[in-house]
């Protein structure tokens, strides 16, 4: 594929149950050089070879940016989801041979903060991983709010308890514990900026709320985890290439239309970073737009696709592809 | 084999000159017979052999005099060299960068050896051996991006990204054509490029702030800009305009050859690994007239462009006192004969 980032040849160095739903894979280089750099915040995408199918997830590095022998990430368990994430957590052994991409970070650190307050929901602690420990190497000021569903099921809330202990809160769903969050966010010191990431409704929540409070919007940084939703299958016509394509049941349209030996940019393949925005040039359905990158209004045109995230239902599709 | 660096000066006597390989290898910016502006972003790969895209950080003949005129640009003016405090860890990746690349494609000049994150950097040209803890600011004797950029041809503006742009926040700037980073710093992209005629209007500089907010790690880009300067003058700022300016007034048919000068710049972005940031190098080539032309490819092209640039672009690059001289001059040169596409001499 010559388009996205470019690519590492690694090794699964080591495959480590955290709880019942979360397993952490760690990848070397297998050219036992060191892995490039990268910042807190950043996310490599994960060529999954399944098979006849490929499929390419962004999972976001949660080691500290200050060791490259190795990276590491989390994957949460999906049994509804497109199987992805079934795959690394059935097939993936220790010296699985797999690619990915160089690290890309559209979540990074505001380093002009004087503070950096955190807010984490389940699975969307891992990128907090690496930013802390990139902030707590250079005696940086944060503060870590995480909610979890139970204890058993706060992945990583010990470990970030241990290293950081008052600098982190937890919060458990099964003992009602709730962020006070307009209290939290009327008594930061001037010149803090606001991290949040987790499931979509507590992101829409928390800057719903800092909105509300008078935070200004640069002070707000938000990663949302859109990964593409499995959905009924349709028929594409990719009309610059002449081609028509299917999308199955647990495939993305921009999977399926890198299937087809067409290759559009991208580099986050979750409906944020804009690289992939393909033109509709005529269509008889109805979209299901799962992205936060076009408009409201490109949504309501139906001129306008992001193929990572987004599907199609109606008779048919064509793109400018 | 190693560079044999010039002795030769910027500024006062102008003893800047090109040895014939480099006349050679400059960067030509103009693939046809006219210029207008486009968004000429191409990815930075190593190019052939014998030409300033053989590394990817070019060393030439120049380096050790630019660094000289450098030192006595910043003993005037510190404030060439400046960099907003959230970064430093952006400095440290530069240095990261440049010494990387310079040790890799020039071992007989340079030399850097890593153990953790204790650094031994070995500067052969300008008789630099330095030890010092990778991070720690107290270990150098200058912030890490003023030591490295002392040390590495052509400007360095750094730009943290946030907000969906990109930020004017850190730079050593000595080596410009005509901008100040003192009165640019803390800008914002479109903020800093306000002056630039046309280029507004066709949207380029909303595409390439997209493109250039998208640069990955591993994947630099790189641009060529050009405009004139009346003599190899490398200081060329607001700043300095009272020493610049009015040379423009001294160009005559007699000394065009001599004076007028070709300014090139071979732009490259870079995303930066700690810190997300991106750097701009900004590396400044020269080149005289009488060299130049000795190439008649780029003669006649040089003379067909010049005479083309529409008013505003000649206005904005400065060229407006002497361009009907340089016209006339180059005019002479030009047969009317067709040129081969592509930027290399024939």
């Amino acid at each position: 594929m010559s388009t996205g980032t470019t690519k590492l040849d690694v090794i699964v160095s080591d495959v480590v149950p955290v709880n019942e739903l979360v397993t952490r894979f760690h990848f070397r280089r297998r050219d036992g050089e060191l892995l490039p750099t990268f910042s807190g915040g950043a996310h490599v995408v994960v060529e999954m070879r399944d098979g006849e199918r490929t499929r390419l997830n962004p999972y976001s590095l949660m080691g500290s940016p200050l060791d490259t022998r190795e990276y590491t990430i989390s994957v949460r368990r999906d049994d509804a989801g497109r199987g992805g994430s079934l795959f690394m957590h059935r097939q993936v052994r220790p010296g699985t041979e797999m690619v990915v991409s160089y690290p890309v970070n559209l979540f990074s650190l505001d380093l002009r903060a004087r503070k950096h307050l955190m807010l984490a929901g389940g699975i969307g602690i891992t990128p907090f991983m690496a930013q802390t420990a990139q902030l707590a190497a250079e005696g940086g000021n944060f503060e870590l709010h995480y909610t979890c569903r139970t204890a058993s099921l706060g992945t990583y809330a010990d470990l970030l308890k241990e290293r950081y202990d008052r600098r982190v809160r937890l919060y458990h769903d099964d003992r009602d514990e709730r962020v006070d969050l307009d209290r939290l966010l009327s008594s930061q010191p001037l010149g803090t900026h606001l991290y949040v990431c987790g499931p979509s409704g507590m992101i829409g929540w928390v800057r719903e709320r800092a909105a509300a409070l008078g935070w200004p919007p640069e002070t707000v940084h938000f990663e949302h985890f859109a990964a593409p939703q499995p959905g009924a299958p349709f028929d594409v016509t990719l009309a610059l290439s002449d081609k028509t394509i299917s999308v199955d049941e647990q495939q993305s349209l921009l999977e399926a239309i890198e299937a087809a030996g067409v290759d559009p940019p991208y580099l986050c393949r979750g409906g944020v970073c804009g690289q992939c925005e393909t033109n509709v040039i005529s269509h008889d359905g109805k979209f299901i737009h799962n992205d936060h990158w076009l408009s409201e209004e490109d949504h309501r045109s139906g001129c306008k696709i992001m193929p990572c995230v987004s599907r199609f239902e109606g008779r048919s599709l064509v793109l400018e592809r | 084999m190693g560079i044999t660096f010039r002795k030769e000066t910027f500024r006062d006597d102008f003893t800047f000159r090109n040895s014939p390989e480099h006349i050679r290898r400059f960067p030509f910016p103009f693939h046809e017979d006219s210029y207008m502006y486009a968004v000429n972003i191409e990815p930075h790969v190593v190019g052939p052999k014998g030409s300033v895209l053989q590394n990817l950080i070019d060393v030439d003949e120049h380096y050790v005099a630019e660094m000289q005129d450098r030192a006595l640009v910043l003993a005037e003016d510190p404030l060439r060299c400046q960099s907003l405090p959230h970064m430093t860890l952006a400095g440290w990746d530069l240095l990261e960068l440049l010494m990387e690349q310079q040790a890799l494609a020039y071992p007989e000049h340079f030399t850097l050896a890593r153990d953790g994150d204790r650094w031994r950097w070995i500067n052969r040209p300008l008789g630099i051996d330095d030890s010092f803890t990778f991070g720690d600011v107290s270990t150098l004797p200058y912030g890490p991006m003023e030591y490295i950029t002392r040390q590495s041809q052509g400007d360095f503006c750094i730009l943290d990204q946030r907000d969906g742009n990109l930020w004017m926040d850190a730079g050593m700037v000595t080596t410009q054509a005509d901008w100040s980073l003192d009165f640019d710093i803390g800008m914002n992209f479109f903020e800093w490029h306000a002056p630039v005629p046309l280029a507004h209007e066709k949207g380029i500089f909303v595409r390439a702030l997209k493109f250039l907010t998208n640069i990955q790690q591993g994947k630099p880009a790189r641009r060529l800009n050009w405009t004139m300067t009346i003599n190899p003058r490398l200081d060329t700022s607001p700043e300095n305009y009272h020493k610049w300016g009015p040379d423009r007034a001294t160009v005559t048919p007699e000394n065009v050859g001599d004076k007028v000068h070709l300014r090139v710049e071979l732009q490259s972005f870079w995303r930066l690994p700690r810190s997300n940031a991106i750097v701009f190098p900004i590396r400044c080539y020269l080149i005289k007239m009488d060299e130049l032309v000795m190439q008649p490819k780029w003669a006649r092209r040089l003379h067909r462009v010049i005479r083309d640039l529409p008013e505003e672009l000649a206005t904005y690059k400065g060229l407006t006192r002497y361009r009907a001289t340089l016209v006339e001059w180059l005019s002479k040169l030009d047969d009317g004969s067709a040129t081969s596409p592509g930027f290399g001499p024939d």
